[in-house]
Formats: C-alpha cells, sequence, structure tokens
C-alpha cells in the first residue's frame, strides 16, 4: 500500500497542504506505517493533534475517515459487524406470504451480505484503501482489543455464519490513547509507536497561523508565548494544548484583539483554561506573564 | 554484501542492548525494527533513531531508555559500545535521600540523580510523617496523587442487565414483543452493586497535630478518587468538637483543599474530647443514616481527656449502626507501641480493624482495608 507515499519528505509535504504540520519523526512514522502495513498507535497529552492526524490523512489522501470512537463497554457488535434481525425476520415473513417456503434455502437468505450491518472497523476493511481511527482505545475494556487484534493483524473480520470479510488493500489504521490505562502488549506489539509532545514554540506559531489564518501573526506569537508559559507551571490541573490554543487564538480575534493585554486576556481565559482553580491562579499570575 | 550482513548485525545488536537495558524487545519487534530501518535507508541516521522509537519502543519510560542506548550505540566515544547500556541498568541504590537538590553534579549523572530520586521516593513511602521536614513534606504531598480508593460495594434489590447469571424474563419478553413476537436473544441479568458510603472522622487535637495535615490530604485523596468512581467519601474532624469538612475537600485542588479545611475547623489542636463528640456525631449524623452500612475509619492516637467510659459506649454504638468500623493510629506501627491509652482500652473491643497510619505505605494499605470491607 503505497498510496503515493514515497518517503518521508512527502508524507510532511501532503499532510501540509492539510493544514498539518507534521515534524520530521511523525512524518517518518506514517510513512513506516503505510508501508509495512502496521497500525500506528499514537499516545500523548490531550489536544496534541492525536485525532487531527487521522483526519488530515484521510483528506490528503483523499480516502475515506472511517472512526471508530471507544467507550467503556464498547463491544463486537458495536464495533465490527452485526445481523439486521427485524429485517431477517421481514424476510421471513415475505418468504411466507409467498407460500412454499424450502427451510434450508430459507435459512442461507438470512445470512446474506444485505442484513449485514457493517459497524466501523467491517465498514473499514471493505471499503479500502481507507483510513480507520481508533479513537481513544484506553478508554475500552481489555476484553475489546483482542477483538482489534485479528484485524490489525490479518486484516480480516470472520463472521461464523456469512464467511471471511478481507480487505482488498489493508486501510491505514490510526489508533490514539490518552494513557488513562496500559494497553495490551499483544495489541502493542503489532503497531507503530508514536508519542506526540506539545509542540514547541516555532511550531505552533506556525500551527496556528496555518489552522486559523485569521489571526494575525503578533497576536499567534504572543498567545502562544503565553501558553508556552503555562505549560511551565506544574500546578496547573490541566495544561492548555494545542487545541485550546487555536480556540484562545480564535476568540481572541473574534473579540478584535490585535494586541493581546490584560483585561482582553482575562476575558477570554474561559477558551484556554477549563478549571476553576486554574483559571484564578493564572488570572493573579496574568501582569507579570504579560510582561514577560 | 558483507557491508549488508554487517549492517544487520549491527541493528540486531543494538536491540539485544535495548533489551538488556529494561525495554521488552521481543523478537517481532527485533525484526519490524529491521524492516523499518530497510524502509527508511540504514544510511539515515536519523530515521534510523526515528524507526527504533516507532518500532522498538511502547511506552515513553522506553523512549527514554532507547535514547540513550542508541547515543552509546551508534556514537561510541571510548570504544566499547557495550558497556554504557550495561551500566545503565544497574540500579543504584546505595544513598537513600539526596541532602539537597544540588547535590545533582554534571550532566553526565542525570541518571543517577533519577534514579536516586526513584528510591528517594520509596524510602518517604515508609517514613513516619510527623518526622518530615518542610521539603520532604512537598514532595510527599505530590505523592499523594497515585494514592486511589476503590470504593466498597454493597449488593442492592435491583438487578442489572448482565451477560450471564439469571434469565430476566420481563427484558427478554418485551424484546421479543419488538421483534412481534418471535424469539430472540435471551437477556439475563444479575444482582446489581452500589459503591458503600466511607466515613471518616479525623482527630486534629494537639497530640495528633502532627499528622492532621496528612490525614487531611489523604481524606481529600479519598473523596477525589472516590468521586471518580461514583462513591461518596464523607468527612468529619474530631477534637473538642465535630466539624464537616466534607464540602471542603470536594475542591479539585489539594492544597486549596486543606487550606479551606482548616479555615472551618475551630478546633485546631486543641483538647481531646472524643466520646462526646463521637456522641455528637452519631446523635446529629451517624444515627440518621450517614454511618448506617457505611465503613467508619476513626483517625485517632486514642489520648481521651473526657470519660474512656462514654468513648466505649459510643464506640459500642457505632459499631452496631454501621457495617464496619476501622481506628487507624499513626503509634501502631512504631517499635515497642502497645495499646495502653485509656482511650484505645476503651475503644478496640468495638473495632473491626485496628491498623497503623504514620506513613504512606500505611495508608495504601488502609485504603485496601476499606476497599474490601
Amino acid at each position: 500500500m503505497a498510496l503515493g507515499m514515497d518517503s518521508a519528505a512527502d508524507v510532511a509535504a501532503r499532510l501540509g497542504t492539510t493544514g498539518y504540520l507534521a515534524d520530521d519523526e511523525l512524518a517518518t512514522v506514517v510513512f513506516l506505517a503505510s508501508r509495512m502495513q502496521r497500525p500506528l498507535l499514537l499516545e500523548g497529552e490531550p489536544g496534541t493533534g492525536k485525532t487531527a492526524l487521522a483526519e488530515a490523512l484521510s483528506e490528503s489522501l483523499e480516502l475515506p475517515l472511517v472512526r471508530l470512537q471507544c467507550y467503556e463497554g464498547i463491544d463486537a457488535s458495536q464495533a465490527l459487524y452485526d445481523w439486521d434481525f427485524p429485517r431477517q425476520i421481514l424476510h421471513l415473513r415475505a418468504l411466507e406470504a409467498g407460500g412454499q417456503v424450502d427451510a434450508d434455502d430459507a435459512e442461507k437468505s438470512l445470512y446474506d451480505e444485505r442484513f449485514l450491518l457493517a459497524r466501523p472497523v467491517l465498514a473499514a476493511l471493505r471499503q479500502a484503501p481507507a483510513v480507520l481511527l481508533v479513537d481513544e482505545v484506553d478508554r475500552a475494556d481489555d476484553e475489546f482489543e483482542a477483538f482489534l487484534l485479528e484485524v490489525l493483524s490479518t486484516w480480516q473480520v470472520t463472521i461464523p455464519e456469512f464467511g471471511t470479510v478481507t480487505a482488498q488493500e489493508p486501510p491505514l489504521v490510526v489508533l490514539t490513547s490518552n494513557r488513562t490505562r496500559e494497553l495490551h502488549d499483544a495489541l502493542k506489539r503489532r503497531c507503530l509507536y508514536h508519542w506526540i509532545d506539545h509542540p514547541g514554540l516555532e511550531r505552533e506559531v506556525e500551527i496556528v497561523r496555518s489552522r486559523a489564518p485569521e489571526v494575525s501573526e503578533a497576536l499567534a506569537r504572543q498567545v502562544v508565548g503565553l501558553v508556552q508559559q503555562l505549560r511551565t507551571r506544574d500546578d496547573l490541573l490541566k495544561p492548555p494544548g494545542v487545541a485550546e490554543t487555536l480556540d484562545w487564538a480564535r476568540a481572541l480575534t473574534y473579540l478584535g484583539t490585535t494586541d493581546l493585554d490584560l483585561a482582553s486576556a482575562a476575558a477570554t481565559l474561559g477558551a484556554l483554561l477549563k478549571y476553576r482553580e486554574d483559571a484564578d491562579r493564572v488570572r493573579a499570575a496574568l501582569d507579570r506573564m504579560l510582561a514577560r | 554484501m558483507t557491508l549488508e550482513h554487517a549492517a544487520d548485525e549491527v541493528l540486531l545488536g543494538f536491540a539485544r542492548a535495548l533489551r538488556a537495558a529494561g525495554v521488552p524487545v521481543t523478537q517481532d519487534r527485533a525484526l519490524g525494527y529491521l524492516a523499518a530501518v530497510a524502509a527508511v535507508g540504514a544510511d539515515d541516521r536519523q530515521a534510523t533513531y526515528w524507526a527504533g522509537r516507532a518500532t522498538l519502543c511502547a511506552s515513553p519510560d522506553d523512549l527514554a531508555r532507547h535514547d540513550q542506548v542508541f547515543a552509546a550505540w551508534f556514537d561510541p566515544r571510548d570504544g566499547l559500545p557495550r558497556t554504557a547500556p550495561r551500566a545503565a541498568s544497574r540500579p543504584s541504590t546505595a544513598h537513600l535521600l539526596p541532602e539537597a537538590e544540588g547535590a545533582g553534579g554534571t550532566g553526565g549523572d542525570e541518571e543517577d540523580v533519577v534514579r536516586a530520586a526513584a528510591s528517594a521516593e520509596e524510602v518517604l513511602r515508609h517514613r513516619d510523617v510527623a518526622s518530615l521536614d518542610a521539603t520532604e513534606k512537598r514532595r510527599l504531598a505530590s505523592m499523594f496523587v497515585r494514592l486511589s480508593l476503590r470504593p466498597p460495594v454493597r449488593r442492592t434489590s435491583r438487578h442489572r442487565r448482565w451477560h450471564r447469571g439469571e434469565v430476566d424474563a420481563s427484558r427478554t419478553l418485551r424484546a421479543s414483543l419488538r421483534h412481534l413476537g418471535e424469539p430472540g436473544d435471551i437477556a439475563w441479568r444479575r444482582r446489581g452493586t452500589r459503591p458503600r458510603r466511607v466515613v471518616l472522622l479525623v482527630d486534629v487535637s494537639g497530640s495528633m497535630s502532627a499528622y492532621a495535615d496528612a490525614l487531611l490530604r489523604l481524606a481529600h485523596r479519598l473523596t477525589q478518587s472516590a468521586q471518580a468512581t461514583g462513591g461518596t467519601v464523607e468527612t468529619f474532624t474530631i477534637g473538642t468538637r465535630l466539624t464537616h469538612v466534607t464540602r471542603a475537600l470536594r475542591s479539585r485542588d489539594a492544597d486549596r483543599a486543606i487550606v479551606a479545611a482548616g479555615e472551618v475547623v475551630p478546633d485546631w489542636s486543641g483538647g481531646t474530647r472524643l466520646g462526646e463528640t463521637l456522641r455528637v456525631f452519631l446523635d446529629r449524623w451517624g444515627q440518621r443514616g450517614m454511618a448506617r452500612g457505611a465503613v467508619v475509619v476513626v483517625f485517632s492516637d486514642g489520648w481521651e481527656r473526657g470519660d474512656a467510659g462514654l468513648l466505649g459506649e459510643q464506640m459500642a454504638r457505632l459499631r452496631r449502626v454501621a457495617h464496619r468500623v476501622v481506628w487507624v493510629n499513626p503509634h501502631r506501627g512504631k517499635a515497642g507501641y502497645e495499646p495502653l491509652q485509656r482511650g484505645v482500652v476503651a475503644a478496640l473491643p468495638h473495632c473491626d480493624d485496628f491498623l497503623a497510619g504514620h506513613s504512606l505505605a500505611t495508608f495504601v494499605d488502609l485504603t485496601e482495608v476499606i476497599a474490601r470491607a
């Protein structure tokens, strides 16, 4: 599955066209994932662009994006496939109404492709080539990881009544995790691993400029400078991620701010910090941080 | 040809060195590494580095180890690349607590500092919190974050759906009605569980003042982690008066919560009238429902100024209402301690558990006892 990506630089350039700025390491890992046909496991702080990478990949490669949002209690019938039971019953009733029914034929016709409800994973295998995003896999129970194992190593789903569905071409799989629990080693072994960190000052300014072009260069620089200062403080309950930086820069621009000052920063702090304790702390130190 | 062979050997040797340094590198990971390097080109040093991080590592800890071994393996300064990872994997446990933050030394010893800090944490876990200085207290406070409580559970009369157990007839019937009376899947159910309430009674009298801060921190931590799992923890301070501090401890930030609790407690470091305060607790809160079926934990050294008989009486009353009564005494874990104080002697017959509570390690044990109650 080359997908037209021949080198890491090529990957970075393609992602760049959608406004997603990947550093060299991330570009190399994405390139390897597509070349080695391995899923890509992304971990990192919330708001560092893990989900955005999958979206950018599907957009730049012009492939459909199939998203599987994991949650506690998710099971195979919600992720892989399910049978459309009411339709099967209707079908049986229709056969009965039509007269002479051969039991074997009727049963066979029940497990037909048209009664198969394709959930995200099966949908991705059928639509291949596609980008499959398995989001926040750490939220699912450990048992669920076992369901993913077969798919992620052989690119096929076995349905007992129907047979095996195999992908024509393996999808590009991105798994994301916020590390609320440790994933099983068997799953990790099948994946390429990448830890996404908060970007540095220059890169974050670039990201703000490319994602939110309406924000002026000067404002972007001020905003990012302040956010980076905040991330070095260790007393915040939730340090802001890149997504929050973007929100804040946009909020300031909508208010017509061109130069970050105490009043406008304090008024829009809610876009950046989502805990009252954090907001109070930062508000108290804001004038000192702005003076820097 | 020989050159290619040598490249494979170098890469596999690196994978082995990484395994020696503690990264769980399996055979398939090593093969994946070779394939990845082949894809990016072995002549590209930077790409080889990234390929190693992507294929051989599985957690942020692994990444740090990989970087160290990579540096040692691919630019050998002294011509003996193999010794570097070996040395890095040997734990140095010689010193217990680093004297000061400045004792770290030069950049090359960074690894040693990290390891020393790790062992220092281990030491701190077992130290008596009353004997800590301000710096150690601050460090210990940050370690409280890792403490968590699995709330104890009780069975309820309501059933919940489950994938096995007894047949849930009504749900099965309703599901089959939806499908025009066709028999469908059988639904199952089992008895549900609910978290039990945990009530903490913290003695803040003068004789307990050295432990009050740590105990409130513990109470805050338990309150927070129980909240996350749907349980409730209620906290009262006892001394000469009874004060309900749960509301103050609900603030997410530990330092703020403790300051807020300190503001509402009027009898900080005062005398001890355990029996009377316990009676007030039972009259005003406990008997009405707060202590009913709950796990009640009393943190006190048992130095009773008032009538020990009253304390015994009230403890007996508490025992009858509560599901389980746990007494935590900070002096219990110390050598030569015997439960001779009048208060302890009066209260002990009415307790289910009598635990030590002077260090973080004993607090962890306490959370286990509560969870299993």
